[in-house]
């Protein structure tokens, strides 16, 4: 457990001084759809945090959710920018509740009230 | 096998986690910084470079000026002197002083009704231009507002809350208006009935008109280059 965390931190800081060092950048018009894609791969990660404290973590279905999540998102919200609809609003609540949910079991687990309803 | 299966997914999608956080953290940073301060950087080094132009040829000015001075003074054969020195009270170069008057112009304190134009309460380039044309048709020699010497050239002309005459410089009100000629002439011309103040003061604006025993009037210090006009010498003439 504590090692997988330390694995995922190490590739996390590897991952950020790569970004920050990287030559090319970033078109301003792409920041919102990395920025729906970002909030959906936090969703999945704080997903799999929880599903591992609930003791039924699955790698394939931990990825899939992370890559297939924020691929999802960004092409949901480029379909809308086409269409004239907003639905980035409808990704950032969607996800936005669903990462407070797991945030709000995985802090139960870690006070160890794992029991109580959130 | 599987437990380095998940090792290793994990090292991959913290990278791409961190790689997503950082690129997207340096793509607002640039948004930020290159749609405001930039921006305002950029305006504020062009200022400067045009202050530090400025001044140069300000400096540069000064010293034709000085250098002309010096030419005219070896001129000083009498009559090409005065008529030296009347060209150039003419044009405007020399700081000149002599009886005359000072008009004060301030906006309208009047209260202004509710639905009036509030426009018709505030001084206009066009007020400036009544009263500037009526002191030169009284016969006024030497003309400035509020310090700014009026030339052949000046313009008089709105530039939203301010005026500006002389191409650069701009003026804001209460406008003081100082003119060399006789006193009694301009201060007629200026209090004609239904003439300028009248109408001036009909909307409330506050004119004060003074007399002045020895008012000066400084000198141009705009540029004097012709760029197009050339001397033309018709037979006959001069």
């Amino acid at each position: 457990m504590w090692v997988s965390i330390w694995l995922a931190i190490v590739g996390l800081v590897i991952g950020i001084g790569i970004g920050l060092n990287l030559p090319v950048f970033l078109p301003a018009a792409y920041a919102k759809y990395l920025g729906i894609a970002i909030l959906a791969a936090l969703d999945s990660v704080f997903g799999g945090i929880r599903a591992a404290l609930e003791e039924k973590f699955d790698n394939l279905v931990f990825v899939s959710g992370f890559v297939g999540n924020a691929l999802m998102a960004a092409l949901l919200v480029f379909i809308g920018d086409r269409l004239g609809v907003e639905i980035y609003i409808a990704a950032v609540v969607a996800f936005g509740v669903r990462l407070f949910h797991n945030l709000g079991v995985i802090r139960r687990y870690l006070v160890g009230r794992k029991n109580e309803t959130v | 096998m599987t437990k380095n299966r998940i090792h290793w997914a994990l090292i991959v999608v913290g990278l791409v986690l961190g790689l997503m956080l950082s690129t997207q953290f340096r793509v607002q940073q640039e948004k930020v910084y290159s749609s405001t301060v930039k921006r305002v950087q950029q305006l504020a080094q062009e200022v400067e470079s045009a202050k530090v132009e400025r001044d140069a040829l300000r400096a540069r000015v000064q010293e034709l000026r000085t250098e002309l001075d010096r030419a005219a003074d070896e001129a000083r054969q009498g009559k090409l002197r005065t008529e030296l020195d009347n060209i150039r009270m003419q044009a405007g170069l020399l700081s000149v002083k002599g009886p005359g008057i000072e008009v004060v112009l301030k906006d309208s304190n009047a209260p202004s009704q509710p639905g009036d134009n509030p426009n018709l309460y505030v001084l206009h380039d066009e007020d400036l231009l009544k009263v500037v044309n009526e002191l030169r048709a009284a016969g006024a020699e030497a003309l400035a507002i509020n310090g700014e010497r009026l030339v052949a050239t000046s313009e008089i002309r709105c530039i939203g809350p301010a005026v500006v005459v002389n191409t650069t410089k701009r003026l804001a009100p209460p406008y003081t208006i100082t003119a060399v000629g006789d006193p009694d002439t301009l201060i007629a011309a200026l209090e004609m009935r239904d003439g300028v103040i009248a109408t001036l003061k009909f909307w409330g604006i506050q004119v004060t008109v003074r007399r002045v025993p020895e008012v000066v009037v400084p000198a141009y210090t705009g540029p004097t280059t012709f760029h197009y006009a050339r001397p033309f010498l018709e037979e006959g003439g001069n």
